[in-house]
């Protein structure tokens, strides 16, 4: 029995930190909708967003005041990268776009380190990663509340942005976008606007993934390595899918956390660094376009 | 009656121009440098490395800038590759230097195979995040399988001397002599590949692979010839490398930062070509290293280290959006603008 509920509590507790994951890819999701761009810099966007909040608290700003800060910031260098990027760069093939998100990467990540140093720095959310106790009296599971937050703000945000997408003239004009850049355009729609409406949400959904992340590991430059996990989530879930980025994060999560705990200890352990790539590499071979994703067709 | 194709100023296809340059490339490399250059910093600290790498770089160079393949695992397949050569000459008595550094290669090409698979089924970013995890995997295994390692326990391996037919190379300047032949050797060859049919193969399946395949190129083929070679090339860099300018053996050294290293260098040196491997290998080393003696000599130290490592960084990033964006063929291209506004004959 003990043991049935310790496989319960590993993947529980995969789960949860796969909801981490999926923030990540979100983002990602973001912006590969609206502009068919791989946006290669979400890692390094997460580590900007949360290393120049952690960097606003410390000058003594209040924590809303700091979130407030760090969105505008973010949408700052969502506009700067529509601006300075994109926009030159419009119409190129995706590889050349995604070799200058690796580019834009290296700078928001040297900027950060350069604006607010590389020591690594604790973030405390006022919520402990420690077990919630009426879960463990309940059901005798230890689950970490840090995780639990994780997962409903994820979940709040998902939401969120589907109710923006859905109801709101941005998010019409958006999924127009996302069908037709061509198209949209020519009808009147701005598409400078929605692309920093776009970078922006990808912004702020990075700033709270790295709060997330944050809290748990700390302030520092591993967050980007950690958010390149994104990617393999990615690939299961389908580049273009929002559920997709949270299916496949929860795959991840799980997966990397199940064979950890029962195979590591065969390998000498740390095979949570390469499992989700192979895992990834599986799926790629079985579906190349995800679980959700649409299917690829090419032409000559 | 028959035509001669080639004519008298012609030698194998290449023009009279081509091989004076190679000539003098050859004689300043194995002649000038050695009679000039006498510190042992500039061996050990520039040409070594710049080698070295410049050596990766071809090999990413061919799957990235002629395959067309978006790979991101160069430092893992160039761990694979020092390690095998570390290995070889512990267990295999007597192995000389040359064999052990090609079947290192060999070995590397293996791995190189083996995560190219993915490259049949998918291009683009997803294919990078399948080589990444040859990058990832390749780096743990050699970590955690203390075989590898000889079981030695500090993590940090001496890589053994170079020994060429009794005779040890161990000053900066013979090892430098022994990496260049090993890097002219394989230049020639990979220029040649290049410009022959394989070469032909790699760029018609880069500009678009299901046309090549409907005329008659088999994809499979060419591919994970690519990737073969590329890590081939990666691994007798990285068994160079860790040999020569390292001198240890240490899973760390060949992290994901080394191959976004060698993917800059393609990047910025200029993709579909041999001399952007060379140009762009030598930016990204020299460039840290200008940058540092600014610190120190204009400013006197007055910036920290970390901010200086910050603003190279900064600096790569901008580069590579500026080159995207004005120049995608990158710094030899631009080299060759430049030699075209003096040249005559145009």
């Amino acid at each position: 029995m003990t043991e049935v509920l310790f496989f319960i509590e590993v993947v529980v507790a995969g789960l949860l930190a796969g909801t981490m994951y999926s923030l990540v890819a979100l983002g990602f999701v973001l912006i590969y909708k609206a502009s068919s761009t791989f946006n290669f810099a979400q890692g390094a966007m997460v580590f900007f967003a949360v290393l120049a909040f952690v960097g606003f608290m410390e000058l003594g700003l209040s924590f809303p005041v700091s979130f407030v800060v760090t969105v505008l910031l973010m949408v700052l260098v969502g506009f700067c990268t529509e601006r300075l990027v994109l926009n030159p760069l419009m119409n190129q093939s995706e590889d050349t776009l995604l070799m200058a998100t690796i580019g834009l990467g290296f700078v928001l990540e040297g900027l950060a380190q350069a604006a607010w140093g590389v020591e690594v720095r604790r973030l405390d959310l006022g919520i402990g990663d420690f077990p919630i106790e009426w879960i463990i009296d309940v059901f005798g599971l230890f689950v970490s509340a840090l995780d639990v937050t994780a997962g409903i703000v994820a979940a709040v945000l998902i939401i969120g942005l589907a109710l923006l997408f859905k109801y709101t003239r941005m998010g019409l004009g958006l999924r127009a976008v996302a069908d037709d850049p061509g198209a949209a355009s020519s009808i009147g729609i701005p598409l400078k606007n929605i692309m920093l409406l776009v970078w922006s949400a990808a912004g702020v959904v990075a700033l709270v993934a790295g709060m997330m992340w944050g809290a748990r590991a700390g302030v520092q430059f591993a967050l980007v390595d950690l958010a390149l996990k994104a990617l393999p989530v990615l690939i299961i879930g389908g580049f273009s899918s929002i559920p997709g980025a949270i299916i496949g994060g929860l795959i991840i999560g799980a997966t990397e956390k199940v064979l950890e705990v029962y195979l590591g200890p065969f390998f000498g352990g740390a095979i949570e660094g390469w499992a989700p790539y192979v895992l990834a590499i599986f799926f790629l071979l079985y579906r190349p376009e995800g679980l959700f994703g649409e299917k690829i067709i090419r032409r000559v | 009656m028959e035509q001669k194709v080639s004519n008298n100023n012609s030698f194998m296809g290449y023009t009279r121009s081509d091989l004076t340059n190679f000539l003098i490339a050859m004689i300043l490399s194995f002649v000038a440098i050695p009679l000039v250059v006498q510190t042992d910093y500039w061996y050990s600290s520039i040409l070594i490395p710049w080698l070295c790498l410049a050596l990766a770089a071809i090999g990413q160079q061919i799957v990235m800038g002629y395959a067309g393949q978006l790979a991101l695992g160069a430092a893992g397949f160039m761990a694979a590759g020092a390690f095998a050569c570390f290995n070889l000459i512990l267990r295999v008595p007597d192995i000389p230097f040359f064999v052990a550094l090609g079947l290192s290669g060999l070995v590397a090409a293996a791995f190189g195979i083996l995560f190219g698979l993915p490259s049949l089924r998918v291009r683009g970013i997803y294919l990078m995040v399948a080589t990444l995890a040859s990058q990832f995997f390749i780096v743990w295994m050699i970590d955690k399988f203390g075989w590898f390692k000889n079981y030695d326990t500090s993590g940090i391996i001496t890589a053994q001397d170079i020994v060429i037919l009794g005779k040890p190379f161990t000053s900066p300047l013979e090892m430098y002599l022994v990496i260049l032949v090993v890097v002219t050797v394989l230049t020639v060859l990979a220029v040649n590949m290049a410009r022959g049919s394989t070469g032909r193969n790699w760029m018609a399946v880069r500009d678009m692979d299901i046309a090549a395949e409907s005329m008659g190129i088999s994809l499979l083929k060419t591919k994970l010839q690519a990737f073969a070679i590329c890590a081939f090339y990666c691994g007798v860099a990285g068994a160079l490398f860790a040999f020569t300018y390292l001198k240890s053996l240490e899973p760390v050294a060949f992290d994901i930062k080394l191959s976004f290293k060698i993917l800059f260098m393609v990047i910025l040196g200029g993709l579909g070509t041999i001399s952007g491997a060379f140009i762009g290998a030598a930016f990204i080393l020299l460039f840290p290293v200008l940058l540092n003696s600014v610190g120190n000599n204009v400013f006197h130290g007055a910036i920290d280290a970390t901010i200086i490592s910050s603003i190279e960084q900064v600096v790569f990033g901008v580069l590579i959006i500026v080159f995207m964006i004005y120049e995608p063929l990158g710094m030899a291209k631009l080299w060759g603008n430049i030699k075209q506004r003096f040249s005559i004959n145009k």
